[in-house]
């Protein structure tokens, strides 16, 4: 997907010595939509994004990226000093991005304000909650009203209040204009985005709006109490909220009760066929 | 205790340089030190000048290697020799042809030279005590610049360079280190700032620091012991700041290749410490054997101490100078060269490929 203000990469590709991290992955982030990369702990997540705000260079692939004033990024280390205050650390990342002073001093008293990080602008940084960190990273990355919003695991570890604050961000940074494009553990969250990428081993598993992914899956999902016994259907199965699912891909469902697969389902059920291998593709 | 023993053992197995400091330095440090712990001189360079130049050089004791003679030109005899040991060319120059005979004049900034010169001096004289203008025999003795031969005289200018590489490489590299660990040095990457920009921004402050504490140690140096200020202070401006440069560089280098401050701490301290023991601060350079010696020129504190006590001490100008300033800038171009390379790898990752 190309056209004006669509950043992403294309066939990217990443070899750290012998380990292939990234292996021929496309993505596009879309102005005023959140795109969200999905996979678990070492799936290539935070290198994609790496490539994606040019902190790491591809060695495959081309990247389509705003120029660097444009680009607001949350790494993994949330990217601020903590030996700094609240407020010098955003003096700093608007000064550095060329903001006016008090251009920038609206911007900052509007995000504090609302995700209540104003009582502990005077705060040291590393006095902060986990939560709030991740919210004075993600306020510092969007001070520059970036046409590229990049966030690395914004909501991992915390708490369900910062995290609706941290979705607040995300959103309204959308609603703005930017393409955000952000890295998640948390199926839940990725349904919540316009697109999504699911990532495995450095390998994309699925691509597309949460709902394409979900009608992309073959045959049916059913749910039961015990585990299958053994055999193929014990290998087709996962644990889910207290029972088991169990994915058929045929047209026969099978003895247990048929649901409608959600996002994580999907994503389960992506990662069976590539494990099991194109006997159920 | 002994699963502790295990855990331990195996961190330091991987932990290669911790192990390479523990096991390597020790025996780096004896063998270097060995042959660089020596206070003897055997050898002490030494001019004649005027008409009787020719008959003292003849009797000249084998403890004085002859470095040049001077009968007659331009200059007088005692105002060449004095151009001598203030150039460092000889730390004992030999005028003849003045009252009473002969005049010695001692660099006393060469402190084991003049103390070596003083015994020979002695016993010459039939094992009288030789000092400063004293009259022996036939032979007035000067010593000149340190005539007291005070340590603290040559010894401040060399720490004021300790000092530096203290703040230049070891605070410097420490400082840029933490930006990595914590993740801050990736933000800057991706930030619209030059990878100069953040070079400049990382080690200014350093340097301003640095600035400040020679200074104090100078000031010290000068009202506390008493440390003579003779020579052009922009001529020492100049040297301390290329000196600084290659500390910095120094500093920004071994950040560069260090993941962790403890591992910076470690690599700064290597390269502290042969500086310490081999720039003829504390040993002079003529002693140390010539296998090791070659170590000590590629070090700048070597450079700085001799640019340091040149111009403090004797008022050595730049002109006698030049040569450790061109060295010093050499290391400081290969440096700069080297750390900016290393930093740019990690802060324009894309560019140059």
């Amino acid at each position: 997907m190309t056209g004006p203000g669509v950043w992403g990469a294309e066939g990217v590709s990443v070899r750290f010595g012998a380990r292939q991290a990234l292996d021929r992955v496309t993505i596009s982030a879309l102005p005023g939509r959140v795109t969200a990369v999905v996979g678990a702990d070492g799936a290539g997540k935070t290198t994609l994004l790496r490539c994606l705000v040019g902190a790491l260079a591809p060695g495959e692939g081309t990247v389509r990226r705003p120029d660097a004033r444009r680009i607001g990024y949350l790494p993994p280390g949330t990217g601020v000093y903590e030996d700094l205050s609240v407020a010098e650390n955003l003096r700093f990342r608007s000064a550095s991005y060329g903001i006016p002073a008090p251009a920038a001093e609206r911007e900052v008293n509007k995000y504090l304000e609302r995700t209540g990080l104003a009582a502990a602008r005077d705060r040291l940084a590393g006095q902060l909650s986990g939560g709030m960190l991740r919210k004075l990273g993600v306020v510092a990355a969007l001070l520059p009203q970036p046409d590229l919003l990049v966030l690395d695991e914004p909501t991992t570890g915390v708490d369900p209040v910062s995290r609706a604050d941290l979705w607040w961000l995300i959103a309204s940074a959308a609603a703005g204009g930017a393409a955000v494009l952000m890295s998640t553990t948390y199926t839940d969250e990725a349904a919540r985005a316009a697109r999504v990428l699911v990532l495995d081993s450095g390998q994309p598993l699925a691509e597309g709006t949460p709902a394409e992914i979900v009608a992309a899956i073959p045959g049916t999902i059913t749910v039961a109490a015990e585990r299958p016994a053994a055999g193929d259907e014990r290998r087709r199965s996962w644990r889910r909220a207290g029972a088991w699912r169990v994915w058929q891909p045929g047209a026969d469902p099978g003895r247990g009760e048929a649901v409608a697969p959600d996002l994580q389902d999907a994503v389960c059920v992506a990662a069976l066929r590539r494990e099991l291998g194109a006997s159920h593709a | 205790m002994r699963a502790m023993i295990v855990k331990e053992f195996r961190q330091l197995r991987r932990d290669r340089r911790t192990l390479a400091m523990m096991i390597v330095m020790p025996v780096l440090l004896l063998v270097i030190l060995g042959y660089a712990a020596s206070f003897d001189v055997s050898a002490v360079p030494t001019v004649v000048a005027g008409p009787g130049a020719a008959a003292v050089v003849k009797a000249l004791p084998e403890t004085f290697h002859l470095a040049a003679t001077y009968q007659a030109g331009p200059q007088t005899p005692e105002a060449w020799a004095r151009d001598q040991l203030r150039d460092g060319h000889a730390a004992v120059a030999i005028v003849t042809g003045t009252a009473p005979g002969l005049q010695v004049l001692i660099d006393g900034t060469q402190l084991f030279d003049a103390q070596k010169t003083l015994q020979e001096l002695s016993a010459l004289s039939g094992g009288k005590a030789v000092t400063t203008a004293s009259v022996t025999g036939s032979a007035s003795v000067q010593i000149l610049y340190n005539p007291e031969l005070k340590t603290s005289y040559i010894m401040i200018p060399g720490l004021a360079g300790v000092i530096l590489v203290f703040v230049g490489t070891v605070i410097t590299s420490l400082g840029v280190v933490r930006e990595r660990q914590a993740g801050t040095l990736e933000q800057l990457a991706v930030m619209p700032l030059r990878p100069m920009d953040v070079f400049l921004g990382k080690i200014i402050p350093y340097f301003v620091v640095a600035v400040a504490d020679l200074a104090i140690v100078l000031a010290v140096g000068v009202a506390v012991f008493g440390v003579p200020f003779a020579g052009s202070a922009a001529v020492f401006a100049l040297g301390a700041l290329l000196f600084v440069f290659v500390t910095l560089g120094l500093g920004v280098l071994i950040s560069s290749v260090s993941q962790t401050q403890g591992q910076a701490i470690q690599l700064a301290v290597m390269t502290l410490l042969p500086q310490v023991l081999l720039s003829g601060l504390i040993f002079p350079l003529s002693s140390i054997v010539a296998g090791v010696r070659w170590i000590a020129y590629l070090l700048p504190l070597t450079y700085f101490t001799e640019i340091s006590r040149g111009v403090m001490l004797r008022a050595e100008p730049i002109t006698s100078l030049w040569p450790p300033f061109v060295y010093l800038a050499l290391l400081g171009a290969v440096v700069a060269t080297l750390a900016t390379l290393r930093f740019r790898a990690f802060l324009a990752p894309g560019e140059g490929r």
